[in-house]
């Protein structure tokens, strides 16, 4: 095959790929636009129409009412406008040549009908901010169902809940980064009995499903005071983060120059100044990326904290969870507490993508 | 001036003093006492303190991530101030000991007690030999679960490196690959729980009848193309697979990225000499491309294999695991919390550390490959 048809048969195909690429960024892009766009909605449109309602579209909008004469049988056929159908045809409504459908409203007795036309319809004004206000405080709430009543209940405090979930991930971040950078030094440059045996039970600890951890950790934490505490949190988050966070330091550390740290040591350095001074500047790189890997994790996590924190303590994701389970049907609060809680974690995500798809890539085996 | 100078020579008293071996220990002691008293008053504030949830916060982050920085600073101060020998032989251990403690007492031990507690009764008290095994392996709502998980590890991880691959591969080749793929990565900064409330959402189904518009996007789907609105997630054994859409949108830009990453690496030539002698687009992918990135392929399909013998929040919220979608690490919550039988919840986790044992086994002999010289 020569270049030249080589090339023009990539171009063809470019269009194609292209294409097929559009329509999967179209489907992975499109559950969270709707959850978006009907988070700013008023709660009684969210009951009674889809969110993609709100571009402009034609829907049937009501333009009148029409009355049947008294006279009409209602169980024989029924003739309106000209046209004669079974009351039961009339109750599924007709459209007529001119575009307007007539349907019966209610049961025989009425003897109403309802008249619609087909418009366009653009986009709607009445956009609000107040599901998020609702979810993000604490008082009570109050906001109308599909049928118009007003619902009144507790707000669900999600403001809260992400200071909690700030108050977990960023010390649960931090703490375990600092224990991992001390004991990859350790394992990297420090010679001591068990050093080989210690490490090799570290990679067999990188995918252990935390399952076969939760109940002993909890009998302890029960019997310590510690459940239900930050502290019990933060530590139950650096024990399992602490296995992925060595090994990659650990392989980030081990490679750094042996000539420059014999140099300080040369130079009458300590170990803990050559960690403080050389180790720690140098594996900055390293670090965010298991920081961000980390933080993310937490802000994302459920299981650690629904058992070792739960109710005393709600971070965004309990709180979300059980606003799911107890209001299953409130998509006016689930929508915009799905954001908020989806808000950190994406600006981090975005703003620092870089680094966290070095973090995936050097620890793709975590458990 | 007289009194500077004897000020001086105090100040080096008690230097000299501190340098010899009592004076060493009882500074370290009472440095050792003042970090602890610094660490219990933050605790006790902590813990009984009435003041705004920011304040507390702010706190918590100083104490906690201080507290940490302190107890090393000390430790190593401690260890410089021994004979030489000693302090050598020991600070290796301040370095890797924290670490090591605490993983032991988080990771290494619970498995243990764990093994032990699954040949225990529903309260730990009796020794019940495979009782709780026999459960795992007979019992309807297990064998349940195991299908189900079965399930996700095939459709999830097929669906999830499939498309990932796919992606990767396609969008090597066109001018927009960064937008592309940021948008394939995105869901992966979601919560499964806010995956959940998203999917939920597209899934919701308000029932038949007169008048009713679905407000779920799948459902209207199905309407305008003249079906009837289904309740998706109750509709067994294709509900698991609706849920394991879930897992496929959050995993599958992890696949992609790696992957791509993968597929940067290599190299031009061998794609043009398989041109060159003939070969399609889709077989110099499937003989070139796919070899030689076999190894980058096993790692991320044992990623979210793994992922997928775990999965536990996006059941646990969408569907509870009722409907027939139940998956172990909800079985294993259930029995837990909900039962309170720890014998059961103990096998089930073994079992799930079973599962991925193969897996551990394979990263240890990599890792012992990889450093021969460690």
């Amino acid at each position: 095959m020569s270049a030249q048809s080589y090339k023009s048969q990539k171009r063809a195909s470019s269009f194609i790929v292209n294409l097929i690429l559009i329509i999967i960024c179209v489907i992975w892009t499109v559950p969270t636009l709707g959850v978006l766009i009907t988070s700013f909605r008023q709660s009684e449109d969210i009951f009674r129409s889809g969110w993609w309602t709100v571009f402009p579209h034609k829907a049937s909008v009501e333009s009148g009412e029409y009355k049947l004469d008294d006279s009409v049988d209602v169980n024989g056929p029924i003739t309106i406008e000209g046209v004669t159908a079974t009351f039961e045809e009339w109750r599924q409504g007709i459209t007529l040549d001119d575009g307007r459908t007539f349907q019966w409203y209610g049961n025989k007795r009425t003897r109403k009908l309802i008249i619609s036309e087909q418009k366009w319809v653009g986009f709607p004004t009445n956009l609000t901010i107040k599901n998020y206000i609702d979810v993000i405080g604490g008082k009570t709430i109050s906001f109308k169902d599909g049928a118009g009543n007003t619902i009144t209940r507790q707000g669900n405090n999600l403001g809260d809940a992400f200071l909690n979930s700030m108050a977990v991930a960023i010390p649960g971040t931090i703490i375990p980064i600092l224990i991992a950078a001390f004991a990859a030094f350790g394992f990297a440059w420090l010679n001591f009995p068990g050093r080989n045996i210690l490490f090799t039970i570290i990679v067999a600890l990188l995918v252990v499903p935390l399952q076969s951890a939760l109940v002993p950790i909890l009998q302890d934490y029960v019997r310590m005071g510690l459940n239900g505490t930050f502290l019990g949190i933060w530590l139950a988050h650096t024990g399992f983060g602490l296995p992925l966070a060595t090994y990659l330091l650990f392989n980030y550390i081990s490679s750094l120059s042996r000539e420059l740290l014999e140099a300080a040591y040369i130079d009458g350095a300590s170990n803990f100044t050559v960690f403080t001074k050389m180790i720690l500047p140098l594996s900055v790189p390293s670090l965010a990326s298991f920081a961000i890997f980390q933080f993310l994790w937490l802000w994302n996590d459920y299981l650690v904290a629904l058992i070792f924190l739960g109710e005393k303590n709600r971070v965004v994701t309990f709180a979300l969870a059980s606003l799911v389970g107890e209001k299953g049907q409130d998509w006016h609060l689930m929508t915009a507490g799905a954001f908020v809680s989806m808000i950190l974690p994406l600006a981090v995500f975005l703003l620092l993508q870089r680094y966290f798809v070095r973090g995936l890539m050097a620890g793709s085996v975590k458990g | 001036m007289l009194n500077s100078q004897n000020t001086e020579e105090k100040i080096n008293g008690v230097l000299r003093w501190i340098k010899t071996i009592p004076g060493r220990i009882i500074t370290s002691i009472v440095i050792l006492a003042a970090t602890f008293l610094i660490l219990q008053q933050g605790y006790l504030f902590l813990s009984t303190s009435q003041t705004s949830k920011l304040v507390q916060i702010l706190v918590a982050i100083v104490w906690g991530v201080g507290g940490v920085a302190l107890l090393f600073w000390v430790a190593n101060w401690i260890a410089e101030q021994l004979p030489k020998n000693w302090g050598r032989l020991l600070q290796p251990f301040i370095f890797v000991g924290p670490a090591v403690l605490i993983m032991g007492w988080f990771l290494a031990i619970p498995v243990v007690r764990t093994l032990v507690a699954s040949f225990r009764s529903a309260l730990g008290t009796d020794w019940v030999g495979l009782q709780n095994y026999v459960f795992a392996f007979t019992d309807a709502r297990m064998l349940e679960t195991f299908r189900n998980n079965l399930l996700w590890l095939i459709f999830g991880t097929f669906f999830s490196v499939g498309f990932g691959l796919l992606i990767a591969v396609l969008a090597d080749r066109t001018r927009w690959e960064v937008v592309y793929k940021s948008i394939i990565f995105t869901p992966m900064a979601i919560s499964f729980v806010g995956a959940g409330v998203i999917w939920k959402f597209i899934y919701t189904y308000k029932g038949e009848g007169v008048g009713i518009q679905e407000i779920g996007l799948l459902n209207a789907i199905v309407t305008a193309l003249g079906g009837t609105p289904q309740p998706w997630l109750s509709l067994a054994p294709w509900n698991n697979l609706f849920l394991i859409v879930i897992m496929v949108w959050l995993q599958t830009g992890y696949c992609m990225v790696i992957i791509s990453s993968a597929i940067k690496g290599v190299p031009a030539e061998l794609l043009e000499a398989a041109r060159i002698d003939g070969a399609t687009e889709v077989q110099a992918f499937f003989n070139v491309t796919v070899p030689y990135i076999q190894g980058t392929l096993i790692t991320v399909i044992t990623t979210v294999v793994i992922f997928s013998l775990k999965t536990f929040d996006v059941v646990r919220v969408m569907t509870g695991g009722n409907n027939g979608t139940n998956v172990i690490a909800n079985e294993f919550y259930l029995q837990s919390f909900t039962y309170s039988h720890a014998g059961r919840a103990a096998a089930i986790a073994t079992i799930l550390l079973l599962a991925v044992t193969p897996i551990i086994v394979n990263n240890l002999r990599q890792f012992n490959k990889g450093r021969k010289g460690f």
